[in-house]
């Protein structure tokens, strides 16, 4: 029994050293990171509509977290935005960065694409926008309506993709989850960064 | 920053220290002593030389030359019934999921190339079907696979019967409603949100609980162990099940890691998943079967025991390569890329014992299935061990983060090595639980051919399309949705592999059932690829 128990202490052990390397030292340290003053809370429309987007898995397909131009130029030259600091994430509970690209980086898509009514139709069906797009539709968060009332928000879609009598309405899901995607607009300076814009001496 | 960098100085230093010290106290106590002696204690006395493969052979492969022998055969025979009912609970429901899982997996990929496939129900939307597949093959499959293997090979590493089975039992009912509640509340969309950490963590807790109930027998018959030596197994399989329960409680504290730190929370947990549970139930079997069905111990005891402390120390801090280039500090992706990298030892000290092990035995590979399934996952090991360090490497992850390319080294890692290994542990152990022989030999034949050809097909067309992808996106001269329709092909073939792989798992499934239910021929001869071949066994 005292070699079993020895070795489970020291794996135990082990683990321990690699949680205060990677789990506690991280959390001190980023979280003493200055909050961006520019950055803003979200609404509650907005915290909704996160939750939306982590309901319907999105982080699968898209990153929220440009890299370095100098390190991965690409994201720059596409237009993702600069890259992200930890306090950029401040009120991100739990974060979205992803690790795939099967779509583009999500995390300046409100100052790239800023119409609600663009958000909607392109989650309404993509292949409205991008016809070879392989990204899901999401009927779901609509209604089909014989005629919008007062107040709904109508997507209004080509002929060929919309239904054949009625109109299309925003679900409050749509409404919210287009509304976060509108506020993920990242594009105020970050004061952690080096400021490489100006010319050096 | 300051306060980090020396932090970092004293806890280096502190570390060093404690090592010297270890090295010293090991040096003083004969640690490095005990070498080829340990590795023959998976041997039953006299039976060194002789394969455990098959099961019932008609011919019996090894009954004792004497009393004592036969006596020891004859203990390790009750050993193996003990745990009957406890492996049998986690296997059964392993396969169980494997088939759920490889469904899901199926219709994931096809939604990656047909979008409007399925697509009018928010509960198989692209979004919830692939965290589903990825929960239900590892905590499903994955997981309980390794633990009933566990289970199984527990009682033979301390050559006394389980004790405490019934823990077990309850552990893998527990488990399974914690599968059902969570992958049920994925599809109704209450993930938690982070890759690999999806269920609600009120759910997780029935995982803990579930794990702790293991934990049990583990230690109640490590209590009883009638060997001095531990084999190197244990040392696997005992640190895993110390390891994940810690792991999965510290990463699913919800509230806790808010932001940027959830992130390094959500991966330090993701890719400790791989290394400090999976992996070590993976490497552990392939240390018992190998040297089992070939009759002959591993090459090295030593190095064994410097790939374990070694896969320990390094392996449990390489998470942070999920984010090279993302908003963490580069202190923190630079130490684990070097911990990365670092893996290539005990990776190497592994392949050394397990390949070497295998030199001029190939010739079983053409009749033993376990044997083939069990060296050709542990082969699989050395590669995708040796390409993650590669992906670690800066220059490297720039073009594959973000692409297929992970995808296939991900499937590369859990399927080809792991799954493989513990395809090859189900056929060893459920002849010697239910004193049946596997029915058909055509069925397992087919089980290979199907989930190889579909892994290699999954692997070798993503890997490329993902390197072209990843290149790709690092110039904004292609446009985006050129890419997309670059890849597609890659996304089909994808879908080709799946299917096959889909197809095995539904083959082994029902050979499975056909092994609990008597079906076949039994016990009148034992089931090899090649019935001829087996004189040659020696």
């Amino acid at each position: 029994m005292k070699g079993a128990l020895a070795i489970m202490i020291g794996a135990a052990l082990i683990l321990l050293l690699a949680t205060l390397t990677l789990v506690v030292m991280p959390y001190l340290q980023m979280s003493a990171e200055q909050v961006p003053p520019d950055l803003k809370p979200y609404t509650e429309q907005q915290q909704r509509g996160r939750q939306v987007y982590i309901a319907n898995g999105c982080v699968y397909c898209h990153s929220q977290q440009p890299r370095d131009p100098g390190f991965a130029p690409g994201d720059r030259d596409r237009g993702w935005g600069r890259p992200s600091v930890p306090g950029d994430y401040a009120y991100d509970q739990p974060h979205l960065m992803g690790t795939m690209r099967t779509g583009p980086d999500l995390f300046n898509v409100g100052a790239r694409l800023p119409s609600i009514g663009w958000q909607l139709l392109h989650l309404y069906n993509p292949r409205v926008v991008h016809k070879d797009s392989i990204m899901p539709s999401y009927p779901f968060l609509f209604r089909h309506v014989d005629e919008a009332a007062e107040g709904d928000t109508v997507v209004y879609l080509p002929d060929a993709f919309g239904p054949e009598s009625g109109q299309i309405v925003a679900t409050e899901d749509a409404l919210a989850l287009a509304e976060y995607l509108l506020a993920l607009d990242h594009t105020y300076p970050a004061p952690t960064l080096p400021k490489t814009d100006k010319p050096k001496e | 920053m300051t306060p980090t960098i020396a932090m970092l100085l004293i806890i280096t230093f502190l570390l060093s220290t404690v090592g010297l010290l270890l090295l010293i106290w090991s040096i003083a106590n004969n640690q490095f002593s005990h070498g080829q002696a340990a590795a023959r204690t998976i041997f039953s006395p006299g039976e060194e030389g002789h394969s455990e493969d098959p099961a019932l052979a008609a011919k019996p492969a090894f009954t004792g030359d004497n009393t004592e022998q036969a006596i020891a055969i004859a203990a390790r025979w009750t050993a193996d019934q003990s745990s009957r009912t406890a492996v049998l609970a986690w296997l059964s429901s392993a396969v169980f999921w494997l088939v759920l899982g490889s469904f899901f997996g199926l219709i994931t990929s096809v939604k990656m190339h047909l979008p409007e496939f399925l697509m009018s129900s928010e509960f198989l939307t692209f979004g919830r079907v692939r965290p589903v597949h990825l929960n239900a093959v590892t905590y499903g499959w994955a997981s309980m696979a390794g633990i009933g293997a566990a289970l199984f090979m527990i009682p033979r590493l301390f050559k006394t019967s389980l004790a405490g089975g019934k823990y077990a039992v309850m552990g893998s009912v527990i488990w399974n409603i914690g599968l059902v509640l969570g992958l049920g509340a994925i599809t109704l969309g209450l993930s938690d949100g982070e890759e690999w950490l999806e269920f609600p963590w009120q759910v997780d807790l029935l995982f803990v609980v579930g794990g702790a109930l293991c934990a049990i027998p583990l230690l109640l018959t490590a209590a009883n162990r009638q060997v001095e030596h531990l084999y190197v197994t244990s040392w696997y399989l005992m640190a895993a099940l110390v390891w994940f329960p810690i792991l999965f409680l510290i990463a699913n504290l919800p509230f806790t890691f808010p932001g940027a730190s959830g992130a390094t929370v959500n991966w330090w947990f993701a890719h400790n998943v791989l290394g400090l549970w999976v992996t070590p139930i993976g490497i552990g079997i392939a240390y018992y079967l190998i040297p089992k069905i070939l009759g002959r111990p591993i090459i090295s005891y030593q190095l064994s025991l410097i790939g374990f402390w070694a896969l320990a120390l390094f392996y449990s801090q390489v998470g942070i390569h999920h984010l090279i280039g993302g908003p963490i500090p580069t202190w923190l992706v630079t130490l684990s890329i070097v911990h990365s990298v670092m893996m290539s030892i005990p990776v190497i000290t592994v392949a050394i014992n397990h390949h070497g092990t295998m030199m001029g035995n190939f010739g079983r590979l053409k009749d033993s299935p376990t044997l083939r399934f069990v060296w050709i996952g542990a082969l699989m090991y050395t590669v995708a061990s040796l390409q993650g360090s590669m992906e670690a490497l800066r220059s490297i992850n720039v073009i594959t983060h973000f692409t297929h390319y992970t995808i296939a080294h991900a499937h590369l890692g859990m399927y080809a090595f792991l799954s493989f290994i513990l395809f090859g542990a189900v056929y060893f152990i459920m002849p010697r639980l239910t004193n049946w022989e596997w029915p058909w030999h055509r069925l397992i034949s087919l089980h290979f051919w199907l989930v190889s050809i579909g892994i290699v097909i999954y692997v070798v067309s993503l890997s490329i399309a993902g390197w072209k992808q990843g290149v790709a996106l690092l110039d904004a001269a292609m446009p985006f949705m050129d890419i997309v329709r670059m890849t597609l092909p890659a996304l089909q073939a994808r879908t080709v592999g799946g299917a096959l792989m889909t197809l095995g798992h539904l083959v082994f499934a029902f050979h499975f059932v056909a092994m609990l239910m008597h079906r076949g021929a039994g016990n009148e001869q034992p089931t090899l690829f090649r019935p001829a071949a087996k004189e040659t066994a020696q």
